[in-house]
């Protein structure tokens, strides 16, 4: 079995897992937890410099998530590599639980609780600046939605990366097109957004956020350029996956039913 | 008391290889030397507060003590989800300092006028608050902060004010600086001490009331609180409206609120532009402590 094959396997595993959670717990935000999960694949799989077994092993590659509320695939990833029993991703979102419905930090493997947008970028920058200053080589990448790219903080972290040279630091945007009440070109268009990062001095590129390939290689080529931090534009669909839930609003906020469970499991699951 | 702030954080980063200090773009023949002798511990965030906090938090996540320096409402609630979530959710070490307390910046109009600071820091979970009368406190307060790791807001002046009395090192909240009636007492935090100080001086040494600054306005521990339940009067004197500062601590945790008055900044004041002591005028609070005094006789 190839690294290719397994990290789509391992994507079909997280989309399960992460239906099963929102369906379960009557939650929303399956929507862009799918749109992420094939970048998550590969990050997981393939690139993150991480051991399940030592959480907070000193030098570690740090992986951020901003878009807190897409926190599903993130849980399933984590145990699936390992880093908590699978079983407990049942109890997610249910009372008591330490899955809580936006990304929480006290899960073994997640740096950095978000749920508010536009935070794990400037806290990204204290860490890459953390590391430089230190003399570690770890790098600290950042999983934004194209959405929480309304908001100011992140245009403050955007013009003080590349400042200091942060080149341990990797911004990736799933870019859905879609944000909370519209489409992201009807209610604040980030289009020319590869320039615009351009243009703050980033090293940008853009991908195919669904082609495992395309992603393994571009975050193999990290950093874009020396000096200067990276950032990919990884075009998504939300949804992706289940044919009833790509491209629509309606799957930022709904949960399954089971007979939409049933079916969005069998488009997944692997033959 | 920037100054000392300044000379007593060099003397603690000199000894303390965690302390880390970003400044918002602000700090001019302040914050030079510490830059000059810690490079690799100083960064100029720019005029951007909530990287500036956000930041702060990811380096204090890697093992840093950062102090985030700035002015006024600039530090605290042009970042409050920061300083919330960031900070103080994740119980990070790092220390929001704002200069400038109070009415200090009174001609810079009301932009600059920090009243509302600590009613917003105060429900933050993990923080402790700090708020020293001098320029001596203010040392004493660094000094405690570099062993006491957590989220901290420290609420300082800004140059040129007098030293009020002898400073120790803080053992509680409060510090009794002149002992005067067991009855009666005027209880300030921050620089509005010297009011306090200038009213007890003007009447005879029978009739002072005790006066106590402060500088740890949250938490305020148990023997502060048995310390001024002794009295059958207390006037609070603080720059900040009258909702959420160190008056409303009080009265939450005293056993008995009969006891407590207030002598505050009314928010209208934001319309009026002066001198701190010209605004202090304004606010009576020179006046109020002299009324209180004489109540007492």
């Amino acid at each position: 079995m190839t690294a290719m094959t397994n990290s789509l396997q391992f994507a079909a595993q997280i989309r399960m897992e992460a239906l099963k959670m929102v369906t379960q717990a009557k939650a929303s935000h399956i929507g862009g937890a799918l749109s992420m999960t094939d970048l998550l694949a590969v990050l997981y799989s393939d690139t993150l410099n991480i051991r399940p077994e030592a959480p907070d092993w000193a030098d570690r590659d740090r992986f951020l998530l901003s878009k807190g509320h897409s926190c599903t695939s993130l849980y399933a990833a984590l145990a699936l590599r390992g880093f908590f029993p699978i079983s407990e991703l049942s109890t997610y979102g249910s009372d008591g639980t330490r899955l809580m419905a936006h990304i929480s930090h006290k899960v073994p493997g997640v740096e950095f609780s978000t749920g508010s947008l536009g935070h794990a970028l400037p806290f990204g920058c204290g860490k890459a600046l953390a590391a430089k200053r230190q003399g570690r080589s770890c790098r600290v990448f950042v999983l934004l939605s194209d959405g929480e790219l309304d908001e100011g903080s992140n245009w403050e972290a955007i013009l003080f990366a590349p400042q200091h040279n942060l080149d341990n630091l990797v911004a990736i945007v799933d870019y859905n097109k879609i944000q909370s009440l519209g489409s992201v070109s009807e209610v604040i268009d980030l289009h020319p957004l590869l320039e615009k990062f351009r243009a703050f001095r980033w090293a940008a590129k853009e991908i195919d956020g669904h082609d495992h390939a395309a992603i393994k290689s571009a975050l193999s080529e990290i950093p874009i350029e020396r000096n200067r931090p990276s950032c990919l534009i990884a075009h998504t669909t939300k949804g992706c996956g289940v044919d009833f839930m790509e491209g629509t609003l309606k799957w930022h906020y709904s949960s399954p039913t089971d007979h939409e469970l049933k079916s969005a499991l069998r488009q997944i699951e692997p033959a | 008391m920037r100054t000392a702030f300044i000379k007593e954080l060099i003397d603690q980063a000199r000894i303390n290889p965690c302390i880390f200090l970003i400044v918002g773009d602000l700090g001019y023949s302040v914050v030079e030397p510490f830059a000059a002798e810690f490079p690799d511990r100083f960064i100029n965030a720019g005029v951007a507060e909530q990287n500036m906090t956000g930041m702060a938090a990811g380096l204090a996540s890697e093992g840093y003590h950062v102090f985030t320096y700035s002015i006024g409402n600039f530090p605290t609630l042009r970042c409050l989800e920061q300083i919330r979530n960031d900070i103080c959710y994740h119980n990070l070490p790092v220390t929001i300092v704002s200069v400038g307390a109070g009415l200090a910046y009174g001609n810079l109009g009301y932009s600059h006028h920090a009243i509302q600071d600590f009613a917003a820091m105060r429900g933050m979970p993990n923080i402790t608050i700090l708020s020293p009368a001098d320029p001596g406190e203010t040392r004493e307060c660094v000094k405690w902060l570099s062993t006491h790791a957590g989220p901290s807001y420290l609420r300082i002046g800004k140059a040129g004010e007098p030293e009020l009395f002898q400073s120790s090192s803080l053992r509680d909240s409060h510090v009794l600086v002149a002992k005067g009636s067991e009855h009666k007492a005027i209880v300030c935090t921050g620089s509005i001490l010297r009011i306090a100080l200038e009213a007890v001086s003007e009447v005879l040494l029978e009739q002072r009331p005790s006066v106590y600054s402060l500088p740890i306005v949250q938490p305020i521990s148990e023997s502060t609180i048995n310390e001024f339940a002794k009295y059958q009067g207390l006037l609070v004197m603080e720059e900040h409206v009258r909702q959420g500062g160190l008056f409303a601590a009080l009265c939450e945790v005293m056993p008995t609120q009969s006891a407590l008055s207030h002598c505050f900044v009314n928010p209208q004041l934001v319309t009026k532009v002066g001198s701190q002591s010209y605004l202090w005028e304004q606010a009576k609070f020179k006046a109020a402590a002299s009324d209180f005094i004489r109540e007492s006789l």
